[in-house]
């Protein structure tokens, strides 16, 4: 759960960084979009990096959803006999959406490769203009994109700051202040991420990228 | 106080079970939890009906018998509290208030409240003890013990095996358990020559009893009556992490 959860941790933010390149404009972002595809290039051939990465992914996005479900099956047979009066939440609200939120994320992810990565469920879905087809989805006509898109990403939020916390006391944080520190650095990290990744919709929302 | 009571009735391990409603009245706010029970029980002896089985010992606080989920919340709404030392003023008259069993595969209910809580006993049968030879209580001088670590073991091994942790866990894992026996032993000299093959061992029994995965989310601190760290489970997986690391924690390796 840990070690597949900083993987991919580690590509969300790899990620938001490329977003925000949208702000420096359309040549230089499309432009990075391509040398995505450049990476490794030429002790690689060209997109192999990229397909490096998509394979380390999708083997971490199986490893976490495998260990995920192994959890929850093990906790549905660990109380066969449910609570008929159940007190809701006496800790953290974002370690008790994990699972749901995981649903969601996932549903998000797919949506997302079929919108930006293949363009299927992009209005423009022009492969060599990523930027255009950014601006093309999150145009205020198509506000629901929008709302979808900002769900997903609060959902992430949550996810991050238990996880990011829970997989360092996963790897053996073990004193109270270090949890203190922990705790801390997941709020602000799961902050930080979902802060970069809505500015890019409402800045095109609002025009401020066209 | 007059108070709805509707309380999990189970005549044996095979029943089904069913909650059922009481009413007692003439309740004292000075009463304990447990003085309450007694009383409804008083009265359905009286009426010549089955009185509520529900574990008790001590009625202070240390032996961890006691165990009850009140209003979903395991040892009732105070914190750092058992059910025996939980006070009615913490209730209202005209309450309605709900009593479980603690709810876990890996402890059974025995009858109505009491659940049989083995499992705890086979996760120290599988490490939780020292091999040192202890004897009476020996010079506290002859084996230094720095203060941080000797005050840390003992909050851990204020634990009483009560398993509220359990019955409160979402994934009804026994972890806060075992990681406050693992941190109390591990952090003391005495508890070395076995550190690796006990953290295997109790891990290991933990899941064989039956119980859930932890996945940190913290509830079980949260209702704990002895008020166990989260972090006891940091030092646990560590320790668990160094063991399966270096082989030489395997018996004859
Ligand atoms: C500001 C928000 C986001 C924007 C503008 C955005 C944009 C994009 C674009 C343009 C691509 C295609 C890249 C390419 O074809 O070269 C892409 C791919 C992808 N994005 Fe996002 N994204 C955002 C947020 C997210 C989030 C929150 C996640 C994860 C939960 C995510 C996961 C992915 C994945 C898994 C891919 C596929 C990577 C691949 O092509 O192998 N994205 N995104
Ligand atoms: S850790 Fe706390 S809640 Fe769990 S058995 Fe020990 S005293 Fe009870
Ligand atoms: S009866 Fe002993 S702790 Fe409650």
């Amino acid at each position: 759960m840990a070690v597949t959860g900083i993987l991919l941790v580690l590509f969300l933010v790899a990620h938001m960084l490329g977003n925000l390149k949208i702000f420096t404009g359309e040549t230089a972002f499309d432009h990075y979009a391509h040398w995505l595809r450049d990476i490794g290039t030429p002790l690689l051939p060209s997109t192999w990096f990229l397909w490096i990465q998509r394979t380390v992914l999708l083997a971490a996005v199986l490893g976490h959803i495998g260990a995920a479900t192994l959890l929850a099956l093990r906790a549905r047979a660990a109380r066969p006999v449910r609570y008929a009066h159940r007190k809701k939440v006496n800790g953290s609200y974002a370690a008790r959406t994990m699972r749901w939120g995981g649903v969601i994320i996932l549903l998000f992810v797919i949506y997302h490769i079929l919108d930006l990565t293949t363009g299927h469920l992009n209005p423009q879905g022009d492969p060599g203009n990523p930027y255009g087809n950014v601006v093309a989805d999150f145009a205020p006509a198509r506000w629901y994109v929008t709302l979808f898109y900002t769900l997903a990403i609060v959902a992430l939020g949550l996810h991050l700051r238990h996880g990011a916390f829970s997989a360092l006391r996963s790897l053996g944080q073990q004193t109270p202040a270090g949890e203190r520190r922990a705790r801390a650095a997941a709020l602000v990290f799961a902050i930080v991420l979902c802060a970069g990744y809505l500015v890019v919709p409402f800045a095109v929302l609002t025009g401020l990228v066209a | 106080m007059n108070l709805t009571l509707r309380i999990w009735r189970q005549s044996g391990p095979e029943d089904k079970g069913r909650m059922v409603t009481y009413q007692v009245d003439g309740v004292s706010p000075d009463m304990s939890f447990l003085e309450m029970l007694d009383v409804l029980n008083e009265r359905l002896i009286l009426a010549g009906e089955e009185p509520v089985a529900f574990d008790h010992d001590c009625r202070e606080g240390i032996c961890g018998m006691c165990g009850l989920m009140i209003n979903g919340d395991a040892h009732g709404p105070q914190r750092g509290t058992t059910a025996c030392q939980l006070h009615m003023r913490q209730f209202s008259d005209g309450d309605t208030i709900d009593i479980e069993p603690w709810r876990a595969r890996a402890f059974p209910v025995i009858k109505d409240l009491v659940v049989d809580r083995t499992a705890f006993d086979k996760i120290i049968a599988a490490g939780g003890y020292i091999t040192a030879p202890t004897g009476s209580a020996p010079e506290a001088h002859s084996v230094p013990v720095a203060k941080a670590d000797a005050d840390a073991a003992f909050s851990s091994a204020a634990c009483i095996g009560c398993g509220a942790c359990v019955a409160a866990c979402p994934n009804g894992s026994g972890m806060l358990f075992t990681a406050a026996k693992i941190t109390q032993l591990s952090l003391l000299p005495q508890g070395q020559p076995e550190r690796y093959t006990r953290v295997i061992g109790m891990v290991d029994a933990h899941d064989e009893a039956g119980f859930g995965g932890c996945t940190n989310a913290g509830e079980c601190t949260a209702v704990c009556p002895k008020g166990i760290p989260l972090n006891t489970i940091g030092r646990l997986n560590r320790d668990y992490l160094r063991a399966t690391a270096k082989r030489g924690g395997t018996p004859g390796s």
